[in-house]
């Protein structure tokens, strides 16, 4: 098992974001969350690799008890992926540094083993020729890419999305998602937060409802997205289908 | 023709004095970048009481004239410790243009987006690395024209340590004024001194944002 989520617990101030969230992700697996904004599925995420401290509750990463010690917590971060909605590349260094920075410098790995593994990536993502470009030059979609390249380059066990689409225009959502679907049949395990129903349908293992504070359904695609058994579920679904 | 040789005649000694100006200028400079840096990393630390003590370092330093900062180390002191009136500016220079300094670099590093830390730490990098590797020099190059203001000040400032004997620029065009009974010809000329100084310190900035500015947001 890659995530192991058990009593999870999050509030801000006076407001619980939600409470006794339990949830397994295996390896391979490709989990989906979805559910209205605002329901905590950012917040669920960004508890999974520690940029939100959990109030209540344990998470394990391939058997290891998240805590929030600096030491720690930065191993286990090098071996989480996360790709945010508004990228977050490094503006002052070119696409190659932003893939390289983090396998020299956290690391530790030779600078042209990385260099080479990093323009190995980029190709992967089909950006090879921008290798020298700065982020400020590129789409939405050729940021991302890099974005999703830069957390690969530190071969992490586990993959964390955040809407990676979200901020898009919408002709450069499909090849983000094409390259989260590639990651996916290589067998990456995936946690990604997203509303394309499209992609849960066809890239998830699993999709999950968050809602109301806690999760509200989960299964198979077919069976959270077609034949959704709570009301809550078919309300939300109605609600996102109806666009 | 008279402020000719009065220019080319007093040449050697303010040419002594310029070096001590400009000797009083970088160390000053480069005192208060590091203790800035320093300051600015309590100012914004996790911990309250550190907070609070850079903080009132800075209102003090920022409330009181430079002079008074001067004459508390140099004459001030002298009770207790002797500093040479030189190291006595250094300090006093150095001290006060920290505070400055240390509310740029602050107000660079809050100019850059939460994003970017969280893209850092997210790669497993420690507190210390996304501040070296992500933070510090997209900050830098957001504060360049303020840090290079600041500098400037700080060339100027360094007269004031005339009032503390240092024979710098200032003080030496207070002695050949005094000696020559002509002080408007000699205030003038030591302006100019001044004034090279400062223009081939902001061109030097300049150039620098000019390579820093490569790529755009
Ligand atoms: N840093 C924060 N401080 C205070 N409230 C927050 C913070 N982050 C998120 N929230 C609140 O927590 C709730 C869940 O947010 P989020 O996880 O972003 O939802 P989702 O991603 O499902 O849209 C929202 O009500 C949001 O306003
Ligand atoms: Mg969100």
């Amino acid at each position: 098992m890659v995530v192991r989520i058990r009593g999870a617990a999050k509030a801000f101030g006076p407001v619980t974001v939600f409470e006794g969230i339990d949830l397994d992700v295996h390896q391979s697996e490709v989990v989906v969350l979805i559910g209205p904004s605002g329901a905590g599925k950012s917040t669920l995420l960004r508890c999974v690799n520690g940029l939100e401290r959990l109030d209540a509750g344990t998470i394990d990463i391939s058997g290891e008890r998240l805590s929030y010690q600096q030491g720690p917590l930065n191993r286990i971060r090098r071996n989480v992926g996360m790709v945010f909605q508004s990228f977050n590349l490094f503006p002052h260094m070119s696409v190659l540094g932003n893939v390289m920075c983090a396998p020299v410098k956290v690391a530790g790995r030779p600078r042209d083993e990385a260099r080479q593994e990093a323009r190995q990536l980029l190709d992967k993502v089909g950006l090879a020729d921008k290798c020298d470009s700065f982020p400020s030059s590129l789409s939405g979609g050729q940021r991302q890419r890099v974005a999703i390249a830069r957390a690969l380059a530190m071969r992490p066990q586990l993959m964390l999305f955040d809407e990676p689409t979200s901020a898009l225009d919408p002709e450069l959502v499909g090849e983000v998602l094409e390259v989260m679907r590639a990651l996916a049949t290589e067998g990456m395990t995936m946690i990604v937060v997203t509303h394309e129903m499209q992609f849960a349908r066809k890239v998830a293992d699993r999709v999950v409802l968050v809602a109301d504070g806690g999760i509200v359904e989960q299964g198979s695609p077919q069976a959270v997205l077609d034949e959704p058994a709570t009301p809550r579920a078919r309300a939300f679904l109605n609600a996102v289908l109806e666009r | 023709m008279q402020w000719l040789s009065d220019f080319i005649d007093t040449a050697p000694v303010f040419l002594d004095a310029l070096w001590l100006t400009l000797q009083l200028a970088l160390w000053s400079i480069v005192l208060a970048a590091v203790l800035g840096a320093v300051l600015a990393y309590c100012r914004l630390s996790r911990l309250g009481p550190v907070r609070a003590l850079a903080a009132g370092y800075v209102s003090l330093i920022r409330g009181t004239p430079l002079v008074t900062q001067l004459f508390i180390i140099y004459f001030g002191l002298a009770s207790i410790v002797t500093i040479e009136a030189f190291w006595a500016g250094v300090i006093g220079l150095s001290v006060h243009n920290a505070a400055y300094v240390a509310e740029i670099y602050r107000s660079g590093i809050q100019s850059v987006p939460t994003g970017q830390v969280e893209a850092g730490r997210s790669l497993g990098m420690s507190s210390w690395k996304t501040m070296r590797l992500v933070i510090a020099p997209q900050a830098l190059r957001t504060v360049l024209p303020s840090l290079g203001n600041q500098f400037i000040i700080a060339v100027k400032d360094t007269s004031v340590a005339a009032f503390i004997t240092v024979a710098e620029l200032f003080r030496t065009a207070q002695i050949v004024a005094a000696e020559k009974f002509r002080p408007l010809e000699f205030y003038v000329i030591v302006g100019i001194y001044y004034l090279v100084i400062v223009l081939l310190l902001s061109g030097g900035v300049r150039m620098l944002e000019r390579r820093m500015g490569r790529y755009g947001v």
